[in-house]
């Protein structure tokens, strides 16, 4: 036993490294340069303690701007994506032929490189000389009037950052709920079948309570996970998103720390912690407005 | 007169349950159309050549001349082939890394007993909840520090670790009966031996799936190179994807660009094909994306 001891320990030694140098450190190290007023990153100098980051921050433009459309991402794609995924995930269950095929087709969007689609999605969307694009073809054939979807209005412009969204994180959600779906128990259909129960009716008192534990993880996840947008926004809008107009929270932090307007450590620093603050209360939010509506066996 | 009732109570039931059915099948093959198109339309337009595609005011689902040439003009008029070198060696490094430091470490929480053993196991589960958006400011000012911009060593250090896989793994290695490790020790296997010879091929499959997802993470991580490297010698395809974008073929060569794409995405494509339950079940346990 007293052998294992040491033994123990050196085989975590590599991940403790690993995760000591780039996880914890940093951890700490983050909200150290919050604090840091005026930090300069040549000299590696700063010239106070204090909140003037976060204020800075706070009444930025670019940054209230950015907290605009994150929010207005997370509440049109969280809802969104979580109801369509319910409604294939319910159709795939209750197929058998092809069942195998769609699966596979459905989860295709998760292997696939998010800024390389994007470039088609912009494509199809976009307005160029040459040509409308193929969606606004479709929308001047049904009458509808052509937008510049990709450097046009504002709306326009986040329609197909949502639309985006919701086909990058569709396969997740379905995969999750097919299998939720297929681990409820037949005997409860069974005996609502021998009741005559309707369809609607089993599905609201049946399916919907069996299944909350993982539609609750997906609305959580969900959250953070559109709280954190990013790339989607630089795949169809480019990495200059500030002039878009479609920055989000993280762009704005990783645009503080490198690029043109890059080498403000203590800026991005604040603004992350300001997006990880958000992030923690809704999911606070979120798990106490669960207590009422997850059914856990 | 009762059994002519019966019969048509049975058979409206039929027809409801067929048009159901229908409605079915019309959703998922409209989400599957979604899907699929996009994917399409890239192979479709890189095989249209540039003089044709300008050309084309109102957009052809088909064209009847596909041509190889832009897959020719993405290879020559940028460096796509360093480019998915580069992304090889990243991937290839970063997965191997990850495997030994991952291996060991599930080894020491499954099978070894040691003071500290289960704070040590909370520490790192509390861990998993860290976002990589506050550790990747220190982090890029680390590899900045210490002149790693633009370096292999700085694009993959800080990408190697994932706690998730561990808890994975270490899962699995504890579900190996004991007795087949007191079996080894009594013919004097040394426990590193052990470790390789009887744990990690019991173990293979959980093996293969967090490899494939690592893979797969590798092959489409974006921030961090983009952060990390300004040299074009070192960029991956994520990062080649957004610099043809924005200054690629000189004009606005979308079919070349497509060309790029696909090549970009055939890779991942193949893969999941081929270990597609394995990656599903895997995602399925614990998948972040979404």
């Amino acid at each position: 036993m007293e052998k294992q001891n040491r033994k123990g320990w050196l085989y975590l030694l590599p991940s403790m490294l690993f995760l000591g140098v780039f996880m914890v450190y940093p951890l700490i190290d983050v909200f150290i340069y919050s604090f840091e007023e005026g930090f300069h990153s040549v000299s590696q100098s700063y010239n106070g303690v204090g909140l003037y980051n976060y204020a800075y921050v706070l009444r930025d433009p670019y940054f209230l701007q950015a907290v605009k459309n994150t929010f207005l991402l997370v509440i049109i794609t969280v809802p969104l994506s979580t109801g369509l995924a319910l409604l294939i995930s319910l159709g795939l269950s209750s197929v058998r032929k092809l069942r195998n095929l769609f699966q596979t087709i459905f989860f295709l969007p998760y292997v696939t490189n998010t800024l390389a689609v994007g470039l088609v999605f912009m494509i199809l969307f976009k307005k160029t000389t040459y040509t409308d694009g193929l969606v606004n073809l479709l929308i001047t054939m049904f009458g509808g009037e052509s937008v510049d979807f990709i450097t046009g209005p504002y709306w326009a412009k986040m329609l197909v950052l949502s639309l985006y969204t919701v086909w990058v994180v569709m396969p997740f959600k379905v995969l999750v709920l097919t299998g939720a779906l297929a681990s409820v128990n037949d005997t409860y259909y069974n005996a609502a079948r021998v009741d005559g129960t309707r369809s609607l009716r089993m599905f609201s008192r049946i399916t919907l309570p069996m299944i909350s534990p993982s539609v609750f993880y997906l609305v959580v996840t969900g959250f953070i996970g559109a709280f954190k947008a990013y790339s989607d926004s630089v795949a169809l809008f480019g990495s200059n998103l500030n002039d878009a107009g479609m920055n989000t929270i993280v762009g704005y932090v990783y645009d503080m720390l490198y690029g043109a307007s890059g080498g403000y450590p203590s800026f991005a620093s604040a603004a992350a912690i300001v997006l990880f603050a958000i992030v923690l209360t809704v999911t606070c939010i979120n798990l106490m407005g669960s207590r009422k509506f997850v059914h856990y066996t | 007169m009762e059994r002519l009732d019966y019969q048509k109570i049975e058979h409206n039931a039929l027809l409801r349950r067929r048009i159901g059915k229908g409605i079915t099948y019309t959703l998922l093959g409209l989400w599957a159309l979604i899907v699929l198109f996009p994917f399409y339309w890239m192979l479709l337009t890189s095989v249209k050549s540039y003089g044709q595609y300008s050309g084309e005011s109102i957009p052809q689902f088909f064209t009847l001349y596909p041509t190889l040439e832009n897959y020719q003009m993405a290879f020559t008029a940028v460096p796509l082939a360093k480019y998915l070198l580069n992304t090889v060696i990243f991937t290839v490094l970063t997965t191997a890394l990850m495997l030994f430091v991952t291996v060991l470490a599930a080894f020491g929480f499954s099978r070894m007993t040691f003071r500290g053993r289960n704070l040590a196991f909370t520490v790192y589960l509390a861990m998993m909840m860290i976002p990589n958006e506050l550790v990747i400011i220190t982090n890029f000012m680390t590899v900045t520090n210490l002149d790693w911009r633009d370096t292999f060593t700085g694009l993959v250090l800080p990408s190697v670790t994932s706690v998730f896989y561990i808890y994975l793994l270490k899962e699995n290695f504890a579900q190996v009966p004991d007795e087949l490790y007191w079996a080894a020790k009594v013919d004097g296997t040394s426990d590193l031996k052990y470790l390789l010879r009887v744990m990690v091929p019991i173990c293979r499959p959980t093996i293969v799936t967090i490899t494939v997802l690592k893979v797969i993470e590798c092959w489409n991580s974006y921030v961090w190179p983009r952060l990390i490297t300004d040299n074009p010698d070192y960029f991956l395809v994520s990062n080649a994807i957004q610099t043809i974008r924005e200054s690629g073929f000189g004009r606005e060569n979308i079919p070349a660009m497509m060309a790029a794409v696909v090549v970009i995405s055939l890779p991942l494509i193949v893969l999941f094909l081929v270990f597609r339950q394995k990656i599903m079940a895997g995602v399925a346990r614990g998948g972040t994306k979404g």
